[in-house]
């Protein structure tokens, strides 16, 4: 089963629309609880950061009995080295940003300890794209 | 619909009043209702006795269903649980002492006081939080509506219910022990609740987490309200002879108002009121956008049980009433005047022995199957179905939306030729006889409904 989302970017109040949809249909097809609450948090995740970062995005859900596949692809500022992305506490916002809770660096990590798989490309200056695995079985 | 039931429903649809205008339908939190000859009914595992629909009823089709007051009487020792709500529907120059009487002139032998287990199950629900502090935010088991709803619609949160019998249940076993140690005959005790809502009554007759509740029967608050307002109006009134005085404490008064569990509670703690409130709320719950919430104080009614579907007083006059009066008790205690309830350590240590509810499961209403693959198969078929529906969640299908006709198609509980956007479609196409449509259109709204127009 394939959907789509367009992400609304710079709309926190609407962020997390894909991820609730996607929360209703892991609960009708009886997935594990423990189960779509680490797909939710992944899925969160990856959407706030392109309301945050990108100037468009859209995602791209595809469910199967085994797994849901989903793919964030924005066009953005890009990550400049995804490896140092991807380490806890690593965030290139600023104090004063930092003050206020948000940018703790535990996005990326967030999402990577929640999924099965997680593939980061990205190109500074064009976009990013995020795909995220979580399998349905142990 | 499904043929198995899991709950037992205090909310019932009077088929003759029903005039199948939707409005119960349209507010439904759970999809629980559908149009089936031109009458509302309703899906007994969807639904969790909340009253939204009692509410949104024009036509006072929907009632809630309550034991036959006369049943008191088949017991010699008939003790009325009131919760003080109760109380605090009547205005302030009606003395708690004054509305007891008429309570117990109505046959009652003993009322007893909710609200005086309070500072007991305070004290265990603190300590609760502390040994579960693993499945944080722990949620409130009190109000039964929120423990269907989340049974149904957020099963993954079950784990966060305070597993501790509630304050009504408490009452039961704290009286019936007292007429033990009287060594009077357990068959001749009867209590009764004085319930506010629905659902209290639902949770009675099919408790979740036990077996029983040790309560007998439920009397509609409602009912108690006008037989005590009409003795209390008597001008020369007959008492019964009989006393009692409230002993509950300050705690335990402010309690059932919203906030009143929250304030005495420990730690980060909130207070969530109202059905909508609360699945917003939940959602956060369930997607972990939450952190650092030890507690949370949820009820389905707008400002706690004073909201309740069966409360007659305003839900803002009955919530001021519950803070006067809580300060003047608070006084009292102060200055060493009032005569507090305190349970007896004995009982105590027995309450405590027997507080534990069994583990509350999830009972989804939301999975299309238990096989996972089934379940992909009517997930895509609702799709489809989504593609060829009209989208105006108007209602005339006998379902609350178009996505909901699509489920219930999936189900095999409904056919794509409900919609009637399709019905025109295919009479004009030549798919389907004049006489079809009217036969679809009566299995839905009735004969009487169809031929009005």
């Amino acid at each position: 089963m394939h959907y789509e989302y367009n992400v609304a970017t710079g709309d926190f109040t609407n962020a997390g629309y894909a991820s609730s949809q996607v929360k209703k249909f892991l609960k009708q097809l009886n997935i594990d609880a423990t189960i779509i609450k680490r797909v939710v948090v992944a899925l969160y995740e990856a959407e706030v950061n392109i309301v945050a970062q990108a100037y468009k995005g859209n995602i791209y859900v595809d469910i199967d009995e085994d797994k849901i596949r989903v793919l964030l692809k924005d066009e953005g500022p890009g990550i400049p080295d995804i490896n140092l992305a991807m380490t806890e506490g690593f965030s290139t916002a600023s104090p004063k940003v930092r003050e206020m809770g948000f940018g703790a660096g535990m996005g990326f990590p967030n999402i990577n300890r929640n999924a099965d798989i997680l593939n980061v490309k990205s190109i500074v200056g064009v976009g990013t794209e995020v795909e995220i695995i979580v399998k349905f079985s142990n | 619909m499904s043929s198995e039931t899991y709950f037992y429903h205090a909310l019932r649809i009077n088929q003759d009043a029903c005039s199948g205008c939707m409005h119960c339908m349209k507010a439904c939190p759970t999809q629980a209702i559908r149009m089936r000859k031109g009458k509302a009914i309703l899906l007994a595992n969807r639904c969790i006795d909340c009253g939204e629909c009692y509410i949104a009823c024009p036509h006072r089709a929907i009632y809630v269903n309550h034991d036959d007051f006369d049943t008191i009487f088949k017991y010699d020792h008939r003790i009325a649980l009131v919760p003080t709500v109760f109380i605090n529907q009547f205005r302030e120059n009606i003395s708690t002492q004054t509305i007891y009487e008429s309570i117990l002139d109505s046959g009652f032998t003993e009322v007893f006081e909710v609200e005086t287990m309070i500072d007991f199950l305070l004290e265990e629900t603190r300590q609760y939080i502390d040994q579960h502090s693993e499945n944080k935010p722990l949620i409130s088991v009190f109000c039964p509506a929120i423990v269907r709803l989340i049974q149904v619609k957020f099963p993954a949160l079950t784990e966060n219910i305070v597993l501790l019998k509630t304050p009504m249940s408490l009452a039961a076993m704290y009286c019936r022990k007292k007429f033990e140690q009287q060594q009077i005959d357990q068959s001749k005790v009867g209590i009764f609740y004085i319930s506010p809502c629905a659902a209290k009554i639902a949770a009675t007759k099919t408790p979740v987490g036990q077996d029983i509740t040790g309560v007998d029967g439920v009397i509609n608050m409602d009912f108690m309200y006008n037989h005590v307002l009409r003795k209390i109006k008597e001008e020369h009134r007959v008492s019964s002879g009989y006393k009692q005085i409230s002993k509950m404490s300050s705690i335990g008064s402010i309690y059932p108002s919203s906030g009143g569990e929250k304030i005495n509670m420990k730690g980060r703690c909130l207070a969530i009121d109202g059905i909508k409130n609360a699945v917003e709320f939940l959602e956060k719950v369930e997607n972990d956008e939450l952190s650092d919430v030890d507690y949370l104080e949820m009820r389905a009614c707008d400002q706690s049980c004073t909201g309740g579907i069966l409360v007659s007083g305003n839900r803002f006059l009955t919530t001021e009433r519950i803070r006067n009066r809580t300060n003047k008790i608070r006084q009292q205690e102060t200055e060493g005047i009032r005569k507090t309830f305190n349970i007896e350590p004995e009982i105590a240590t027995y309450l405590q022995e027997h507080i534990a509810l069994d583990a509350i499961l999830p009972r989804s209403m939301m999975k299309l199957d238990e096989d996972r693959s089934v379940a992909m198969k009517k997930m895509t078929l609702i799709n489809e179905l989504m593609q060829q529906l009209p989208g105006v969640d108007c209602g005339i299908c006998g379902a609350p939306t178009c996505q909901a006709l699509a489920e219930d198609i999936a189900k095999v509980d409904a056919a794509l030729v409900d919609c009637v956007f399709w019905q025109t479609n295919l009479e004009s196409n030549g798919n389907m006889t004049s006489k079809e449509r009217v036969e679809t259109f009566r299995k839905i709204w009735g004969k009487k409904a169809s031929e009005k127009a």
